[in-house]
């Protein structure tokens, strides 16, 4: 078998979390991992009865030192921070070679990095360099603590099945972990923790990526929110209706993949297998069959109500409430009871889904 | 001008609809499933096949698995591919992501390399996504990730993809040759050419060379420590069914507006 560039006996005992940041804001999956990473340190320092295993950062950017203190205030022990012109933007050749770079000089039993769109791409790169393994997509993680093996908890074929996947003699242990799975630790400004600067060994020629345009907006992120109004092919793409329920109850629209397929909605409000799973208080289903692939998505949510004039369709099995009706008529009763007992967008888009949003990203 | 030479990796799933959902077990019966191209790798094959179209130039399907996957492949050939190339070998069996890129590396590197190499946002079945930056990184190639449009201009050697991230859009140019991965659903895959179609699934005649290849471990000079199970750092230590949430499965009854009613009680108290 091939080997990785270190193996299991010359590592540190150090959980590397990667920081992704963008224009100077922390992605919540960093500060989600180091709040896990943090409590993963600490059980392996209870069980070796030391406190040799530190939790340390990985801050790349141009200008992000303040990101340091917070990541410190967030979990870290220790940071350690590539400032760059060249980490302006990301680039893979660039991001990549830096924390190659660090990896190597650190030697970390575990290196964990989000599962966003740069943090895969990354973690791809990464882990092939380093000839280790990479466990994608994780939804669990456990420390076997007798031998420092991260365990990690991946959902198989839609998340009908959890699979526990780990590595003996790879080191870094990497995973990519899905945002929203574990919570960020409140800040905590009394925490110290030390700040060590990179060398950054960058020139402008080994950067091949250019950016050519950039235009970010506000990223919907269901995963979170309270309420979750979900449509499928029974809506006939009207998800206007739709719209305007879920901002009465502080929630956003979610959608089945047909209705995304046919351009009714934006694709990262697909939910399921190959989208969004969520976890809202409440979720509404609307002109929705049931599909396993969808169902997933929903599966943790706290209360399930489903629409559908099918009664044989099979959302109803994966339900707590379930009406047997047309949705274009049951929605608009449901929209006009709630306006007649003073429901209103603005009140409770502010009061509840927002502040919740806000409050899971702080 | 140079021709484009674009390869594109697919992977044969079983068909989701098709496969059942034991629900007591909650395991997958996979066993009566048909098979197809990922879906998502669909979106790839015909973002390279528009590039064929505008550019011309050639399009190789690779794939890995056993040799029955053959006739799903020629689906691809039906559409504008020219070339087959099934990398089949026990020896490949068992591959994690680090195997697998190597291996796919490896066929394209045998190839000849390639000016554009596409592949789907993540298969619907494993759904790691971690592939296309793998690969790039075992080529030692530039890379544009989830791309919803692409364009390359070959004099320059240069390729601009639109990546459609955070709620808004990035504008990314790299030089060629690059790995590509498409974003799922980011267009409409053709149908196939019927002209095409004949051509495509005919048998190939022995001592013709033929439009499908298959490739062995000894074929791509492949190490054996780096393919298949040996070539795979990590492994499953344990298989759980995800538990699943008890639901009430209650039916509301009455008139829209008595529902209405009922169904804002139960929001407030759920809420």
């Amino acid at each position: 078998m091939v080997a990785s560039l270190y193996p299991h006996n010359l590592e540190n005992k150090i959980l590397l979390v990667y920081l992704e940041q963008d224009q100077g804001q922390l992605e919540g999956v960093s500060l989600e991992l180091l709040g896990k990473g943090r409590a993963l340190v600490d059980q392996m320092n209870l069980f070796e009865n030391s406190n040799n295993w530190k939790i340390a950062g990985l801050l790349l950017g141009d200008q992000v030192q303040g990101l340091a203190s917070q990541s410190i205030s967030c979990g870290a022990d220790e940071i350690y921070l590539a400032d760059h012109p060249l980490l302006h933007d990301f680039t893979i050749e660039a991001f990549s070679r830096v924390a190659f770079q660090v990896v190597l000089e650190t030697r970390p039993s575990v290196f964990l990095l989000g599962a966003t769109p740069n943090g895969r791409d990354l973690a791809g790169r990464l882990a092939v360099r380093l000839r280790t393994g990479l466990n994608a997509d994780c939804t669990g993680l456990e420390m076997e603590a007798e031998k420092g093996i991260l365990v990690s908890e991946v959902s198989g074929f839609g998340g009908g099945v959890l699979a526990m996947i780990q590595m003996q003699q790879h080191r870094p242990q990497m995973a990519t972990v899905r945002p929203g799975v574990f919570s960020a630790l409140e800040a905590d400004p009394h925490k110290t923790g030390k700040v060590i600067s990179v060398d950054v060994d960058l020139t402008t020629e080994m950067v091949h990526t250019r950016l050519v345009e950039r235009s970010v907006g506000q990223e919907v992120d269901l995963r979170k929110v309270p309420v979750l109004v979900a449509g499928g092919r029974g809506m006939h793409g009207d998800f206007i209706t739709l719209q305007q329920l879920a901002q009465l109850l502080g929630g956003e629209v979610g959608a089945t993949r047909p209705p995304v397929d046919e351009g009714h909605i934006e694709r990262e409000r697909q939910i399921g297998q190959t989208g969004v799973v969520c976890s809202p208080k409440i979720a509404l289903c609307c002109g929705i069959s049931g599909a396993f692939h969808f169902v997933v998505g929903i599966e943790k949510a706290v209360t399930v109500i489903a629409i559908n004039s099918d009664p044989q369709a099979s959302i109803f099995e994966s339900a707590d409430y379930c009406v047997l009706g047309d949705v274009h008529q049951v929605i608009p009763a449901l929209i006009a009871e709630l306006e007649k007992q003073g429901w209103s967008a603005s009140s409770h888009n502010e009061g509840r889904g927002i502040a919740d949003r806000e409050a899971a990203y702080a | 001008m140079p021709e484009l030479r674009s390869v594109v990796c697919v992977k044969v799933v079983p068909k989701p609809e098709e496969v059942r959902v034991d629900p007591q077990t909650r395991l997958l019966d996979r066993l009566n499933a048909r098979s197809e191209i990922n879906p998502p790798d669909m979106n790839a094959l015909e973002m390279a096949l528009d590039l064929k179209d505008r550019y011309g130039g050639s399009i190789s399907l690779l794939s890995m698995g056993p040799a029955s996957f053959e006739p799903y492949l020629r689906v691809g050939l039906a559409m504008g591919c020219d070339h087959i190339y099934l990398l089949s070998d026990r020896a490949f069996a068992g591959a994690d992501t680090l195997a697998t890129t190597y291996t796919l590396a490896q066929a394209i590197h045998k190839l000849g390399g390639a000016d554009l190499v596409f592949c789907g946002e993540e298969s619907s079945d494993g759904a790691t996504g971690q592939v296309p930056s793998g690969l790039a990184e075992w080529l030692d190639k530039a890379q544009l990730t989830l791309l919803t449009e692409i364009d390359v201009d070959l004099e320059l050697k240069v390729a601009v993809g639109r990546r459609e991230i955070k709620g808004g859009y990035e504008i990314l140019e790299v030089p060629l040759p690059c790995v590509v991965s498409v974003r799922t659903a980011a267009n409409e895959p053709r149908f196939m050419d019927y002209r095409l179609k004949e051509w495509a699934f005919e048998p190939q005649e022995a001592g013709r060379p033929g439009r499908v290849t298959i490739w062995s471990a000894s074929d791509l000079d492949a190490d054996p420590d780096c393919i298949g199970l040996n070539g795979s750092p990590t492994w499953v230590s344990e298989l759980a069914q995800a538990s699943s949430r008890h639901r009430k499965r209650l039916f509301l009854e009455g008139t829209n507006s008595e529902i209405a009613v009922q169904l804002v009680k139960l929001i407030q108290d759920n809420l």
